[in-house]
């Protein structure tokens, strides 16, 4: 069988198996993103020469009887995360060659796993959007339906992991950028909670909601990927220093008498049909498993998108201010510095501008308490919504995304629709829960659809266990993408 | 015409000499002396993905300062970004703290003149960080140097409460005092490790409304604060007399017209949009922590220069220069203990050896002259072995040597002589060589008591026991009379 179609977890068993060899597997993800990539886009710089490398020093130490979590297994890295030696860009021009001289506290942690990884995926520019479309580089397309997006902001991961391009792959989600790919794309995307894995090395959008997240290709994968990038970081001042959980360990299926909550205010108008039936029936697959299905409320769930939108924002416009090619990342000469600055900035592109200016407004004087402050208030009601619901249930299950992945071109022009994609997954990093998208079906047009499962906080072995149970029961995630061969004689 | 009275507030922004940097691991090192962008690191270089650690230290300097200037610490603290755009500032904002900060409510008495002890109010204390330094280059460039950048920083805010431009420069000084007793700041205005800044509004003496105030900026020594504070006092008083408006603004100082001059008008302030650091989680500061530091506070100023007025019976004078630096304090304070007398040391130290040390320009933790060596050589006078005089001059040695005061007196002969028949033979031999003096003496003119002695002392060189000398002297010439 093709080595490419094996899963994290059966690539891991065969390299210790001494089955097949990392060299092998990473040179066949690298010949199969050669076909296929150009016209998926998934990747913005396959490090192809450092990946076989790595591979070949797995495969020693693979000889030397080592035992890492991933050693020898070639996975992916959302171009947002910093990489040492490597260029990283954030999706954006105004990183063009920005080559940081330090890795991300999980890049760390992929290499001490003795992860081999391949390159870095395509993200919207600095992470601000939902279908790679934003990224200043190239948009990826979705490998269900190459004329679709795949999701974003973390697309790049998302589209690779679902189109066998690598078994696994890292991404961060902000206000569903891991989640709404992974749905989009017919994967499992994790979003943990806030503080469970360090930022650091990972550029910032919105400080307060930034995680980082994983993908798989199913909950086994996407678990083992997560927990080689937790534990404390003592360089990150809101890692939390929690004790180590063996995750791998709690995926033992038996959802017996788990408390499943339905928040009403989920099931709304907007939502696709064919997207609430999946839902549903996902649903009652949970309630056939052993779990009791509990009718909840999230009554401050309306406040979620206006609150993000003031709150990322505002976070941003600070975040982004650095960015003045005085220190690093390009410059463009012009007369003299606040010139030179001026035009330099001229490199960001139009949603990193107007959530710079949507901030900047949200936090100037006179409007601060009208528009920032308000949003902490109301970011409290909706932090205390989850709280309460967790004192009924164990877990909240909704759908990732109103729809399946649209066609490429169709929201750009219009930034209120593009945000509504996120409208279901925002209101978990606006609080303290953990969640996850898992494919819970497919559409009339052959399209996944996620179901997301959302946990309180430091409970992702819950959510993950019940995304398991349900995953053995059902075999959605073993249908795989027919892809397009790209004409590689460009 | 309308007599005014100043109402000034001063706005203080001290680095916090701590090992290294507020939100990293850099060392905090001498902007003048360290070559540019040696102490740096990509999180205090503003670099994608670094993030703020807070140093405890740090804050624990700050507590320092805020128990000294009796404030209220905060058990609730909170950092907050305060946005704005310039090279020197990496990240595009500085963390500092806005709503919520470090110490508020305190006070720090000064006193201007003799006896007039006024309590001024410290509106609030806060951290924050400092930025990089930018420096414009004759063909147009500009260099920027990240040293200092992210280096810990305290604002310390006073209450409108001073109200003469003595009164600014009292209370400045006397921060900066504090400042050094408690090892957080070394007080240098010219490196800007302490920056003062005054905000100036006049009113008509006697009431108490609160008009447009200008602040002047990049004063780089007190004695520019003085001057820049009383010339505004002076200029806004004109300006209302003549039926001007005072105008809200930033002004600097012109050294060589001795004036100040408009920088930047209200209009072009900063908003800088605060909003809290999501970066940083609240930092909560409990009783215990407040009680440690408490601990560790070095008796202040005021309470030393009572203490040696009341338990040494030093001079309020004596005792305020003693007072006035720690390393004198802890100087003068180690001879008392080593068991000197305080006044015998106090007048050696302040009198003789702080004049040597202005002519070596050497400082009391440079020199070889210990406090033990100090107190040794007061008891050598106090059992009479030298005088006073000599005392001096073996000072002199000690200081240029290294050695010990007795070394110095065995070696040169200097123990002096109580020896009666020495210094009877050395009476004798005045009296018989100056018979015209010894005349005029005995016609009544007491005074030539003292050319007797001197002439003694001279032939002994200066080592006779003054006392035996004198109580000779009047002996040998009163038995001629
Ligand atoms: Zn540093």
């Amino acid at each position: 069988m093709d080595i490419t179609d094996l899963t994290l977890i059966e690539l891991r068993d065969a390299l210790r198996a001494g089955a097949t060899s990392s060299f092998v597997a990473t040179q066949a993800m690298i010949d199969r993103i050669v076909t296929y990539d150009n016209a998926l886009c998934s990747y913005l710089n396959l490090t192809d020469q450092d990946a076989l490398q790595q591979a070949s020093d797995a495969d020693s130490r693979l000889a030397d009887g080592e035992e890492l979590p991933l050693l020898g297994v070639p996975i992916a890295v959302k171009d947002i995360i910093c990489t040492s030696g490597v260029e990283t860009t954030a999706g954006s021009k105004i990183l063009e060659g920005f080559i940081p001289p330090y890795d991300a506290f999980v890049v760390e942690k992929l290499k001490e796993a003795g992860a081999v990884i391949l390159g870095k995926t395509n993200t919207d520019e600095f992470a601000m959007g939902s279908s790679t479309e934003n990224s200043a580089y190239v948009t990826t397309h979705n490998p269900w339906d190459v004329s679709r997006v795949p999701g974003g902001s973390s697309g790049g991961s998302a589209a690779a992991v679902a189109a066998r391009l690598a078994y696994g792959a890292l991404g961060t989600d902000t206000g569903g950028s891991v989640r709404q790919p992974a749905s989009f794309c017919g994967v499992v995307g994790l979003r943990p909670t806030y503080g469970r894995v360090s930022r650091w090395g990972v550029i910032a959008f919105a400080s307060s909601l930034d995680q980082v997240g994983t993908f798989g290709r199913n909950v086994a994968d996407c678990t083992a990927l997560f927990q080689v990038i937790t534990g404390h970081d003592r360089r990150d001042s809101t890692s939390l220093d929690v004790p180590y959980e063996n995750f791998e360990a709690v995926l033992t299926g038996d959802v017996a008498g788990l408390r499943v909550g339905i928040p009403q205010e989920y099931f709304i108008a907007g939502i696709e049909p064919e997207v609430e039936a999946a839902v549903r029936t996902a649903i009652d697959k949970l309630a056939e498993l052993g779990a009791e299905i509990v009718e909840i409320s999230l009554p401050h769930t309306e406040y979620a998108l206006p609150v993000y939108y003031l709150i990322a924002p505002a976070e941003a416009s600070a975040n982004l201010a650095r960015y003045d090619g005085v220190r690093y990342g390009p410059r463009l000469k012009a007369d003299d510095m606040i010139a030179t600055v001026k035009k330099t900035r001229s490199l960001f592109g139009a949603e990193p501008k107007r959530r710079i200016m949507l901030g900047t407004y949200a936090l100037s004087a006179g409007y601060y308490d009208a528009y920032y402050g308000r949003a902490l208030k109301a970011r409290t009601l909706i932090k205390n919504d989850f709280k309460r619901a967790f004192e009924q249930v164990d877990v909240i299950a909704t759908p990732t995304s109103p729809t399946t992945a649209f066609k490429i071109g169709a929201k750009v022009d219009d930034p209120l629709s593009m945000y509504l994609s996120d409208i279901f997954t925002l209101s978990l990093n606006l609080s303290a829960s953990c969640g996850l998208s898992l494919p819970c079906g497919f559409d009339s047009n052959g399209l996944p659809i996620g179901l997301q499962l959302i946990g309180d906080t430091l409970q992702e072995a819950t959510i993950l266990n019940a995304a398991y149970a349900y995953e053995q029961a059902t075999d959605w995630h073993e249908r795989a993408p027919v892809l397009p061969e790209s004409s590689s004689e460009q | 015409m309308t007599e005014y009275e100043g109402v000034i507030g001063l706005e203080v922004h001290a680095e916090l000499l701590t090992e290294s940097k507020m939100f990293c691991g850099c060392r905090v090192v001498d902007s003048v002396e360290e070559d540019p962008n040696r102490a740096v690191c990509p999180v205090c270089l503003g670099m994608p993905g670094m993030l703020p650690v807070l140093n405890r230290r740090a804050v624990e300097y700050a507590m320092r300062v805020a128990l000294a200037l009796n404030c209220t610490i905060h058990p609730h603290n909170i950092f907050a970004r305060k946005n704005y755009f310039y090279p020197d500032l990496p990240k595009a904002y500085q963390i500092s703290q806005y709503e919520l900060p470090l110490a508020t409510g305190g006070w720090l008495e000064i006193e201007p003149e003799l006896g007039v002890v006024r309590r001024i109010g410290v509106r609030r204390v806060h951290m924050e960080e400092d930025t990089g330094k930018l420096t414009h280059t004759e063909n147009g460039g500009s260099l920027v140097d990240y040293n200092r950048s992210g280096v810990p920083l305290l604002e310390i805010v006073s209450e409108p409460d001073l109200h003469s431009a003595e009164e600014a420069y009292v209370y400045a000084t006397k921060l900066r005092q504090i400042l050094r007793y408690l090892d957080v700041n070394s007080g240098d205005l010219e490196k800007g490790v302490l920056r003062v800044e005054p905000n100036i509004s006049i009113r008509p003496k006697g009431t108490d409304q609160l008009n447009t105030r200008t602040e002047v900026k990049n004063l780089n020594s007190f004695r520019i604060l003085f001057l820049a504070t009383e010339y505004e006092l002076e200029r806004q008083a004109n300006v209302l007399d003549n039926g001007g408006e005072i105008v809200q603004e930033t002004r600097g100082w012109n050294e060589a017209d001795k004036r100040t001059f408009s920088q930047r008008i209200k209009e072009d302030a900063h908003d800088y949009r605060y909003f809290p650091e999501p970066d940083l989680p609240p930092l909560h500061i409990d009783d215990a922590w407040i009680e440690r530091v408490r601990a560790e506070l070095p008796e202040l100023p005021d309470a030393k220069i009572a203490r040696y007025r009341n338990d040494w019976g030093l001079s309020r004078y004596d005792a305020e220069l003693l007072a006035d630096e720690k390393v004198t304090a802890e100087w003068f304070e180690a001879a008392v203990a080593a068991g000197g007398e305080p006044k015998a040391i106090a007048n050696l130290l302040l009198n003789n050896l702080f004049k040597l040390m202005n002519e070596s320009g050497q400082s009391l933790d440079e020199i070889d002259v210990s406090p033990e060596g100090l107190v040794a050589l007061t008891e050598l006078v106090e059992q009479q072995t030298i005088n006073n005089n000599i005392a001096k001059s073996v000072l002199v040695e000690m200081f240029e040597t290294g050695d010990s005061a007795e070394t110095i007196v065995r070696a040169k002969g200097l123990a002096q002589v109580s020896d009666s028949d020495a210094i009877l033979a050395a009476v004798q031999a005045a009296i018989d060589q100056n018979p015209a003096q010894v005349q005029q003496y005995l016609d009544g003119k007491d005074k030539l008591m003292g050319f007797f002695v001197g002439q003694v002392m001279r032939a002994m060189k200066g080592k006779a026991n003054p006392g035996v000398v004198n109580q000779l002297v009047e002996q040998e010439l009163d038995a001629l009379k």
